[in-house]
């Protein structure tokens, strides 16, 4: 049974309080280490050297003039490279350093090590590089059929979903096209880290990364050492959102490092930032949904392409998502999706917030109004009708074996009360264009829309997606229990090390939890701080650790009194013996000395799609809905998101405080791709690689947020918590382009919306 | 060239190019860390500090300019017995901050807009730091952590 629950914080620390953050002290006091405020002793300033061409050949590089400058100690190029030439997430196709071509704005092509950031720079520039430019493909529809622009090809992957009955017709049928534009993580903290020689012959890096490990397996081939010989250290992390899944300055950190004998540190400027991380995959998407009479559908037919750009990163995985979860949360009986992922040479595209799924929720969340204008139907009685429940089939033939509150987070949604109605009283600051542009009270047009989505949380189609934790008990410096929590889980802003202590202290009753800092060469994978994953898989390490150290616990007891296992019983953070008042401590039990366990926590096995994209490729699903109400003026083409209401499936809350957290910033980049983020890509340059060009949601730009956590327990998962992170970023966005669309009456196609498109926009006859 | 400028209360002297950001002389010169670099382009925030006791973009100011001036760090808001400042108590208590690196920014600029205006109404405080991004938040707790420190009274002294 659905319960809806306001976020009322208990502030305990166990499972389902909101527990305070381990590292809130220190990064309120400014003590909390960033990478980029790693420092040592005698250590240089490394810099990249990236391409000003979408699409070159590299005649020749001369690095001479930059090591005659004074203070420049190494410039490497792809000459250099002493292992693999190439590294990738998923597969090695981008060049460490371009060697012979450049396939998008921005493609590194040397890397310099210098005594000072600013001789560093200056090196770089000195480096003459000769290139001979070639006509960029930046049309990914083009790209298909273009000449190769790498050996493996321009097509990355055509996912084909085929299910039900092809013939299938409804007597209601709607097409539409939708774009969406390429959006930046835009995460605070610009990618930094320092390398550092090791006495091994190996390296010591330390970085703010999604997945430690995985970076780690990348640079060891590309450097051709032994994986133990690169060690990696988890550097904070200022915020992530997908684009540290992939390895930007790591591989040129540790070359310059190895080649100089020295430390070496990288800090990306903000405007290199925008080059050196994947950003999310613009989108062409075509529609036609069919359905009878009724209201119910019939048909879902799409054709989805995700420019990828020059490289592959995540886009094969990407482009799953966008497939699998074209339909949206509904029934639908028969559906022919086609999705493809192609390169160009636009800048490389990969995971961001919402991976595959927040693009296509742009169009089928707008084709479910248009359908339901069409039937004449009141679109939020069109969605409770073709809501997903639990047993139905997905156009994979994934069945639903999962909690799935589809209509609950629906409901949940419509049920906050709308805001008041603008007025000429309200103050200018809150009106459309706010300080600067602002709109006249009277020309102002409120609108409401709803969006709903769905996603996948973990590793999916077979991978097998695991997380590694290990747990001490031990006696502490006064005698009490103290456990200490080894994970390589990437704290990257979202809370898992509140968590970590949370599930600690649930498990074994004990009040002092530490984590131990995380590192490559302590503890296995954790997998990646992506796909809404963290708490279910290192949440479920984390636990399972918890239980093996309680076993030894039991075993320790069953010794000491001689007794059978069976007779003993975890109480209160004790153990107690059946029929008897014998009572051991944890003191107690810890005096004969520590017990360790660790966990490798693997998800259920899941399977590739078939040929026509059918298959249990999913772990689990997420689902939520978004009703958003703004304000416009149609004159100016100004809007301002009023408010954003949500139900979301949490499945269970672990800390409530932080998933409304998740909430309230997932909303935030949902708004900001709706009305302003976009990376402005002309002939495969980018434009505007700035804070002051590419704008992200300010206080005066976020609106009102009312959420209600839907909770139903997930079986499979630990605590039946799903992932939170991502299902604000999906649905939001598309609420308020369906909410301008309602203000405007204009037929808004993409995303974001710009002004023009609004004061310029042609309503539909 | 030479600048000395009194951080958080300490008097400190350094040889600098004439061309040093205040926030490079901060971190670099004198090693406080915690004012962080966001944009360089005087968009985010993250290096705002007080100079004199009003906030300003430290990544905009020169350290010449603030030569022979008091400058306030995230580093030096706590008391000398290492008690929180009611900014940082409330950040940390109304869940503030995820990832933390808009944080140090945001507190300076909160400590200077509650000491122009002690009582402000959410608008205010919303208008008060609409020059400091947060990328993990969206902002609500970032509101309801200035609106709560406000409201203990010791902070107006």
């Amino acid at each position: 049974m659905a319960s809806a629950s306001t976020t009322t914080a208990r502030r305990g620390s166990g499972v389902g309080e909101s527990a305070g953050r381990p590292d809130g002290v220190p990064k309120v006091r400014g003590e909390f280490a960033f990478s980029s405020d790693l420092w040592m002793d005698e250590m240089l300033w490394g810099k990249t050297l990236r391409s000003p061409h979408a699409s070159a050949r590299i005649v020749s590089i001369d690095a001479r003039p930059a090591l005659a400058l004074p203070g420049v100690h190494a410039v490497m190029t792809a000459a250099d490279v002493t292992g693999r030439a190439t590294y990738g997430v998923e597969v090695p196709d981008q060049p460490v350093f371009a060697s012979d071509v450049v396939r998008f704005h921005g493609e590194p092509v040397a890397a310099v090590a210098a005594d000072h950031p600013e001789v560093a720079r200056a090196a770089a520039r000195l480096v003459e590089v000769v290139y001979e430019p070639v006509e960029p493909v930046v049309d990914p529809e083009l790209a298909v059929t273009a000449a190769p622009l790498h050996p493996s090809g321009n097509l990355f992957r055509h996912v084909r979903i085929r299910r039900g009955d092809p013939s299938a017709t409804g007597d209601v049928v709607v097409e539409g096209s939708y774009e969406v534009g390429m959006q930046d993580q835009a995460f605070m903290g610009p990618e930094s880290g320092l390398a550092v020689p090791a006495e091994d012959g190996g390296v010591d890096l330390y970085v703010a990364t999604q997945w430690l490990h995985v970076d780690r397996d990348q640079i060891a081939a590309s450097l051709g050492m032994p994986p133990e010989r690169v060690r990696l250290y988890l550097a904070g992390v200022g915020g992530a959102f997908g684009g540290r899944e992939d390895v930007s300055l790591q591989i040129h950190l540790c070359l310059l490092a190895l080649r100089t004998g020295r430390p070496v540190k990288m800090v990306y400027s903000r405007d290199e930032s925008f080059f050196g991380h994947v950003h999310r995959h613009p989108a062409r998407m075509w529609y036609r949904h069919h359905a009878n009479r009724a209201g119910d559908l019939v048909k879902v037919e799409a054709r989805i392409v995700l420019d990828g750009g020059a490289y592959l990163s995540s886009s094969n995985a990407v482009v799953s998502n966008a497939a699998a979860f074209a339909a949206g949360p509904y029934r639908v009986p028969s559906a022919a999706i086609d999705g493809y992922a192609v390169r160009t040479n636009n800048p490389p595209c990969g995971a961001m917030r919402g991976f595959g799924a927040v693009q296509v929720c742009f169009g089928h969340e707008a084709q479910m109004d248009k359908l339901a204008a069409a039937l004449g139907m009141d679109p939020v009685d069109l969605r409770l009708r073709n809501a997903l429940e639990q047993f139905d089939t997905l156009v994979t033939g994934q069945v639903l074996t999962g909690a799935t509150p589809v209509r609950e987070c629906i409901r949940a949604a419509m049920a906050h009360p709308l805001p008041p109605d603008p007025t000429p009283r309200d103050p200018m600051m809150s009106r459309p264009g706010g300080a600067g542009l602002t709109a006249d009270d009277g020309d102002v047009r409120r609108g409401t829309g709803l969006a709903v989505s769905f996603k996948n949380i973990g590793y999916s189609e077979g991978f097998d997606d695991y997380a590694t934790a290990r747990v001490r008990l031990e006696a502490g410096v006064a005698g009490e229990p103290l456990a200490t929590v080894l994970v390589a889980t990437a704290e990257v802003g979202q809370g898992f090390v509140t968590l970590a202590q949370q599930i600690a202290r649930e498990e074994l009753g004990v009040a002092d939890v530490v984590l131990a800092p995380a590192a490559t060469s302590d503890v296995g994978s954790a997998g990646s701080s992506s796909a809404s994953r963290q708490t279910w898989m290192s949440g479920g390490a984390v636990q399972l650790a918890c239980a093996g150290v309680r076993r030894q616990l039991l075993d320790r007891s069953a010794v000491r009194w001689g007794c059978a296992l069976e007779a003993l019983r975890w109480e209160d953070g004790a153990v107690t013996r059946l029929g008897s008042v014998d009572r051991l401590t944890l003191a107690e039990l810890l005096d004969a000395g520590a017990v360790e366990a660790e966990h490798e926590y693997h998800h259920r096995p899941t399977k590739a799609l078939d040929a026509d994209g059918q298959g249990d490729a999913h772990l689990s699903f997420m689902y939520a809905a978004h009703r958003a109400v703004v304000d416009v003026d149609p004159g100016l083409g100004l809007v301002r998101v009023v408010q954003v209401t949500t139900g979301q499936d949490v499945g269970r809350a672990l800390n409530p405080v932080q998933v409304t957290g998740q909430i309230e910033g997932g909303i935030a980049q949902g708004v900001g791709l709706a009305v302003m983020e976009e990376i402005v890509v002309d002939g495969g340059q980018v434009r505007n690689p700035s804070f002051t060009d590419y704008l992200i949601p300010t206080t005066l730009d976020m609106p009102d947020v009312a959420a209600t956590l839907i909770e139903v327990p997930e079986p499979d998962a630990p605590y039946g918590a799903k992932g939170v992170g991502e299902p604000p970023a999906i649905s939001s966005g598309p609420a308020v382009l369906a909410a301008i669309r309602d203000a405007t009456g204009l037929d808004l196609r993409r995303a974001p919306v710009r002004p023009e498109d609004i004061a310029l926009g042609v309503r539909p006859a | 060239m030479q600048v000395t400028i009194t951080v958080n209360g300490t008097s400190e002297t350094h040889e600098v190019e004439t061309r040093t950001l205040l926030v490079h002389y901060l971190r670099e010169a004198c090693g406080h860390t915690g004012t962080n670099v966001g944009c360089d382009t005087t968009s985010c925030g993250a290096c705002t500090v007080l100079l004199d006791g009003e906030s300003v973009k430290s990544c905009t100011v020169l350290a010449a300019q603030a030569d022979g001036r008091d400058v306030t760090t995230i580093e030096g808001m706590a008391s000398p017995d290492g008690t929180l400042h009611p900014i940082q108590q409330a950040f940390h208590e109304e869940h503030g901050l995820q990832c933390g690196y808009c944080t140090p920014g945001m507190v300076m600029a909160a400590a200077s807009f509650l000491k122009e205006n002690p009582d402000p109404t959410e608008a205010e405080v919303r208008e008060a730091l609409e020059g400091n991004l947060c990328r993990c938040t969206g902002y609500h707790n970032i509101v309801q952590s200035i609106l709560a420190a406000a409201k203990n009274r010791e902070l107006v002294s």
